[in-house]
């Protein structure tokens, strides 16, 4: 007998050991108090897009700390989603965090992430599109940190090479597929654009189609097919190949190689050339018009807070500095996105004439479809896009709807 | 386990009293490291895959509720994308595993045996040269090798000289098996074989065949693991006594008859540990499709493992990713046994003769350190 007892003892010792360690310090919560606090250490994850990204950002945040005497430590996630994740889960998540729109929803579905952007002083001077996005169930959750829209990038020496001028910029579906016919040459594709739902699906919008309509799914509507045939003809023509099929990695560097004269891509395509390829010469212009007028997706991420932050006051004070008009210019200028806050897209429209196409997408952007469990349903939709060249739209869409409308009907009963 | 393991001394008074006391105290930090990083994670993770934990704060906390066998259900027989999900992953594994085991074993066999031979001139440099991969990290291979295997690499371009136009290895989600049928015009499903079956994949989906994606990874696994089996098979075969191969020759026994009547037979405890080592390994392969990503190659490179962390850490479906993790688990525990029983050693009853050999490995396999 004594050995079983002692034996239970051990283990019950070392249970409550473990779980102790995983349910400690989950109270607390930011105290209303006027002035910021000093000597904190926070802590900030980020998805950066390189060097340039984290180091602007890792200034942004000394200058702050400098001036209300914290720290802040920024870190480069290599895979955000899962380092977000793991924080969560090991009740440690960071104090402040890149939240990616696609996660967004199931984050706020969730519980995660603090409902504190309508507190912030500069709340209402977000783009409204913007706090739409970031809003669940009728609350403004986070900040948007600043955004992208998609553009029409031209590489100017294949353009001249054949010919074209100003004036054959396409503004058309029949446009863009006949530049980019005579784009094709041997070595190079007239258009390219990642093979995927965040690139494919703007062109089912702009045939008029939508994912969401009211309360139901309509992913397999005539419309939606409709834009996905239009792509199975620019396939069928040779003018439109995926970075893939180029041995390219993505859009970008399809385009910076040479082996696309045209992509779809963002202002972020900007910072790419100019480390990668900075002889590419090139202009961004606004997508062409599908039958149903234009269309395009704007993308952005929030600055996320962790639900019953202990360091909410200071957290939020440094997320009304980063978002103000200023910082966000000071980040356009570093790592090319657009500010978040109406005066200050403006502004950038002014300073970068070159990016004027990606913040006149504004007044027609969409945002991505991506509520709570449809990001798995998009996962899917890009496995099937790689049969694109050969599959009925119908079929491929078919899918797509009936995965969203599993999850769509998980979220809402 | 270390619990279980403990023997349980006679309990009496006189001098061996106390003893039992002081067997637990040595024994205690063995029994709290094992209880800390294996007994209760393993009772977290059952916890976890039969609840609804988000991930979010702990898995015990007040909100999280117990759901039985929902997670499971979820993945196994409820129709949706989940379950042919899992379903893709296992048909995806199941090819996979039924190239690398046995080709890894054979040929980390015939490694061996090459290396072996006293003859060899630079056996040193072979087994170094053999053994390398097992010691690079699979990142920095799954790396090379996607230099090697992109449309205008190393291998499309030595096959190319040959006059074959090599595929994009790693983006090509044809089936071999559907490839080899539509090279004989069979392109499409009879309507039986469309229809959804187990797990929610049509018969026609399971019997696609791995990828050509998925049989680069096998070329990959192949080549990384077969080192390491190589220098177990070098031991077991450097154990085997020079007198009986002088033995098998006074028999008469040529190359093959000695290999496969005396060789073989006497590596049998090593064959099974390799074999396994190799089931376990391959039903668990995660770093390779995770560098190349599990999404690519139409679905056809995702493994139960990398679903496992999809589910978790990506969609917060940990629920789930315990759920299939668990599966998996008891499939490999399932494997093994089923393994160990075709691979006993079955003393021959109605037969009298028995080989003095047989004889030999017999007595090796229940010495072996492995039963």
């Amino acid at each position: 007998m004594r050995t079983s007892q002692w034996s239970a003892l051990g283990l019950a010792g070392a249970l409550a050991v473990t779980l102790t360690a995983c349910s400690a310090g989950s109270e607390g919560g930011g105290g209303d108090g006027g002035a910021v606090e000093e000597g904190l250490e926070l802590t900030m994850l980020i998805g950066s897009s390189g060097d340039a990204e984290t180091s602007a950002v890792q200034a942004a945040a000394d200058a702050w700390g400098g001036e209300t005497g914290n720290t802040v430590e920024v870190i480069a996630a290599n895979d955000l989603v899962q380092q977000l994740g793991q924080g969560f889960s090991g009740n440690n998540p960071p104090d402040i965090f890149y939240m990616p729109w696609d996660q967004f929803q199931t984050y706020a579905a969730q519980g995660f992430i603090e409902p504190y952007a309508s507190e912030l002083e500069n709340s209402g001077d977000f783009l409204p599109a913007l706090a739409e996005q970031f809003s669940y169930d009728g609350e403004f959750y986070c900040a948007p940190k600043d955004f992208s829209t998609l553009g029409l990038q031209i590489n100017l020496d294949a353009w001249e090479a054949a010919g074209l001028t100003d004036a054959d910029i396409p503004t058309d579906w029949d446009q863009l597929a006949s530049v980019a016919q005579t784009l094709t040459t041997g070595e190079q594709v007239g258009l390219s654009m990642g093979r995927e739902y965040a690139r494919v699906g703007v062109f089912m919008n702009q045939a008029g189609g939508t994912l969401v309509d009211g309360d139901s799914i309509a992913a397999d509507s005539e419309e939606n097919q409709a834009g996905l045939a239009y792509l199975q003809e620019l396939i069928e023509a040779g003018s439109l190949k995926f970075p893939q099929e180029l041995e390219a990695g993505w859009g970008g560097e399809a385009f910076g190689l040479g082996k696309a004269a045209m992509v779809i891509e963002g202002p972020w395509i900007n910072g790419a050339m100019k480390n990668d390829f900075p002889e590419r010469r090139f202009v961004s212009v606004e997508l062409p018009a599908g039958p149903a007028g234009p269309s395009t997706y704007a993308f952005s991420n929030c600055w996320g807070m962790p639900v019953g932050s202990e360091t909410k006051d200071a957290t939020m004070d440094l997320i009304e500095f980063l978002t103000s008009d200023e910082q966000q210019l000071a980040f356009a200028e570093a790592f090319g996105v657009i500010p978040s806050t109406e005066s200050g897209a403006a502004a950038y429209a002014e300073q970068f004439p070159d990016n004027s196409a990606f913040v006149a997408g504004v007044e027609y952007a969409e945002s991505p479809v991506a509520f709570q469990g449809a990001a798995a349903a998009f996962a899917d939709f890009n496995t099937q896009l790689e049969s694109i060249g050969s599959a009925e739209p119908a079929s491929l869409l078919g899918t797509l709807q009936g995965n969203l409308e599993a999850a769509y009907d998980e979220v809402n009963g | 386990m270390a619990v279980n393991a403990a023997p349980r001394p006679r309990r009496g008074g006189g001098i061996r009293r106390g003893e039992a006391r002081a067997g637990w105290l040595f024994i205690a930090p063995a029994v709290f490291i094992t209880a800390v990083f294996l007994v209760i994670p393993i009772a977290l993770a059952l916890w976890v895959s039969m609840s609804d934990w988000n991930g979010f704060q702990s898995p015990l906390n007040p909100r999280v509720n117990f759901v039985g066998l929902e997670n499971y259900a979820a993945i196994t027989v409820e129709d949706g994308l989940d379950q042919r999900n899992f379903g893709t992953a296992v048909r995806n594994n199941l090819y996979y595993v039924l190239l690398v085991v046995p080709l890894q074993t054979i040929i980390s066999l015939l490694l061996a045996i090459q290396v072996n031979r006293a003859a060899l001139r630079g056996r040193g440099f072979f087994r170094t040269a053999f053994y390398f991969p097992s010691v690079t990290s699979t990142v920095a291979i799954v790396v090379v090798f996607q230099f090697l295997f992109t449309a205008s690499g190393a291998v499309n371009a030595a096959i190319g000289a040959l006059g074959i136009r090599g595929p994009d290895w790693f983006n090509d989600s044809t089936g071999l098996v559907h490839g080899a049928l539509s090279a004989f015009g069979i392109d499409s499903p009879s309507p039986a074989l469309a229809e959804p079956g187990f797990l929610g994949i049509s018969g026609w989906e399971w019997l696609a065949g791995p990828s050509v994606a998925m049989t680069s990874l096998i070329i990959l696994a192949i080549f990384t693991t077969s080192g390491t089996f190589m220098l177990l098979f070098l031991a077991a075969l450097q154990s085997i006594g020079s007198e009986i191969d002088e033995a098998t020759l006074m028999d008469g026994a040529g190359p093959f008859r000695k290999f496969f009547s005396v060789t073989v037979p006497m590596l049998r405890p090593t064959l099974f540990t390799v074999l396994t080592l190799g089931l376990i390994g391959s039903w668990q392969v995660f770093d390779q499709i995770y560098v190349i990503g599990g999404g690519s190659a139409g679905g056809t490179i995702s493994t139960p493992a990398f679903l496992a962390y999809r589910s978790s850490f990506v969609d917060l479906q940990w629920g789930q990713g315990a759920a299939i993790a668990f599966i998996l688990f008891v499939f490999i525990i399932l494997l093994t046994l089923v393994q160990r029983w075709v691979l006993k050693e079955r003393t021959p009853r109605k037969r009298n003769r028995v080989a003095a050999t047989e004889k030999i490995a017999a007595n090796d396999s229940t010495s072996g350190g492995l039963r």
